[in-house]
């Protein structure tokens, strides 16, 4: 499965690069993110689109795991 | 969907507090004021010397420490930093040098259109034409690279200075300048002005908001959650001006702002473009600084020092309308800004950093 780190980046490019992988890979992908402002953003944009999402805590953030 | 609902009240809440802070006596329109109040916070410490543009201005002191509260206590505070620092620096300066221009932050634009002062509508429209020139570049790969997890104590020292001013403020140290007149003088009493910043910067720090954010989203993402706090804030700084007879629409005689049309439209066009490569509008910068991220607090000081050059170089506008030094200085930082889009994004060159990192 495709796997994109958002990790550090400013808006918007979290739900930027969000959007270009699941553009790609519309069966789904895991993000990996490191802060609230940018999980909740993502949360909303995937949401919109109809995806389901699943959140499993990590050492180094949280993984978002996306599929239809 | 909740999420609105919260934004759309607290945008209300701060268009309110807004007139409420023109009420107990800061400038008409000026209720908040991102670039005014660092350049009033610039002058205070004697930065630049323009005699009314002089004090320190709680309310900027409360937007970071109400931030920093809430995200304390939400455990969001983050302690981050390495994303470009001079890079941001230098945008901050050319922010403030467009804002200074059109004389407001994004905030103050939309309570200047609040009340009733027209010439805020062509720097509305510069700024959402900027922010389509942002948005360009973000679609062509335009990024300041990732930031880090550093120790708190780097996280923290943003808030400690400005609980460090604010004591300079209370015990009337006698280095700092206070105008004698002018929109410097007129202030509300200073803990009404540090309360309404907390509460403001509290409320910003949950939900957000975001002034620049909310048309880039519409734009990118079709998401109007950001846009909403934006409009928000407009409507009901638009009723609280009427409530209390502040609204006076026209072009003319506007309090602190000029005519000069082009000008107002290209210091926002600046702003908005500027404020779409920080990754948020001044006013998000200081929400930011105050949960941790030290790239915002460079992006504050390079506004800081922004405004110093502003007033020492005779760049800042006044009631008279855009200076020669001003205008100059403007279309050197649309040059400066074309070349720092061009070079993080990836028209020139096919960036491989990003990859890299995702290896390690």
């Amino acid at each position: 499965m495709e796997k994109i780190d958002v990790r550090g980046m400013s808006c918007p490019q979290p739900v930027l690069m969000t959007k270009n992988a699941i553009e790609k890979h519309p069966e789904g992908i895991d993000i990996l993110v490191d802060n609230n402002t940018a999980k909740n953003n993502i949360t909303r944009f995937l949401k919109n689109l109809g995806y389901k999402l699943e959140f499993k805590n990590e050492e180094d953030g949280t993984l978002i795991v996306v599929r239809k | 969907m909740k999420g609105k609902k919260d934004i759309i009240i607290a945008g209300g809440i701060i268009g309110l507090l807004s007139v409420l802070l023109v009420k107990f006596g800061n400038p008409a329109n000026m209720g908040f004021c991102i670039a005014c109040f660092i350049r009033d916070i610039a002058g205070g410490i004697g930065l630049h010397s323009t005699p009314i543009v002089q004090y320190i201005r709680p309310e900027i002191i409360g937007l970071v420490l109400g931030a920093f509260i809430i995200s304390m206590k939400n455990k969001e505070f983050q302690s981050r930093g390495g994303s470009s620092p001079f890079t941001r620096f230098i945008l901050g300066i050319a922010v403030m040098i467009g804002a200074l221009m059109f004389l407001g932050c994004p905030l103050r634009m939309v309570l200047r259109l609040a009340g009733g002062d027209l010439n805020a509508i062509l720097g509305i429209a510069g700024f959402v034409v900027g922010i389509f020139v942002g948005v360009f570049f973000l679609n062509k790969g335009f990024n300041l690279k990732r930031s880090y997890n550093l120790p708190n104590f780097e996280g923290y020292l943003f808030p400690i200075v400005n609980v460090g001013l604010f004591v300079l403020l209370l015990s009337g140290f006698s280095m700092l300048i206070f105008s004698e007149e002018g929109p410097g003088s007129m202030h509300a009493p200073i803990w009404i002005s540090l309360i309404v910043g907390l509460i403001v910067g509290a409320l910003s720090q949950k939900t957000r908001l975001c002034m620049v954010g909310g048309t880039r989203d519409m734009i990118m993402f079709k998401d109007n959650y950001l846009l909403s706090g934006f409009l928000s804030i407009l409507v009901f700084a638009f009723i609280g001006n009427l409530i209390f007879g502040y609204f006076n629409p026209g072009f003319a005689n506007q309090p602190v702002a000029h005519t000069d049309g082009l000008w107002n439209f290209l210091g926002m066009v600046l702003v908005g473009w500027g404020s779409v490569l920080l990754g948020g509008c001044p006013l998000r910068q200081l929400i930011l600084a105050g949960e941790g991220n030290t790239d915002s607090a460079v992006t504050v000081m390079g506004s800081l020092v922004g405004a110093a050059i502003c007033h020492n170089f005779g760049l800042a506008s006044s009631p008279k309308g855009a200076t020669t030094n001003g205008q100059v200085a403007v279309l050197i930082c649309f040059l400066l800004v074309l070349v720092i889009s061009l070079v993080n994004s990836e028209m020139l060159v096919k960036q491989n950093n990003l990859k890299k990192v995702n290896n390690n």
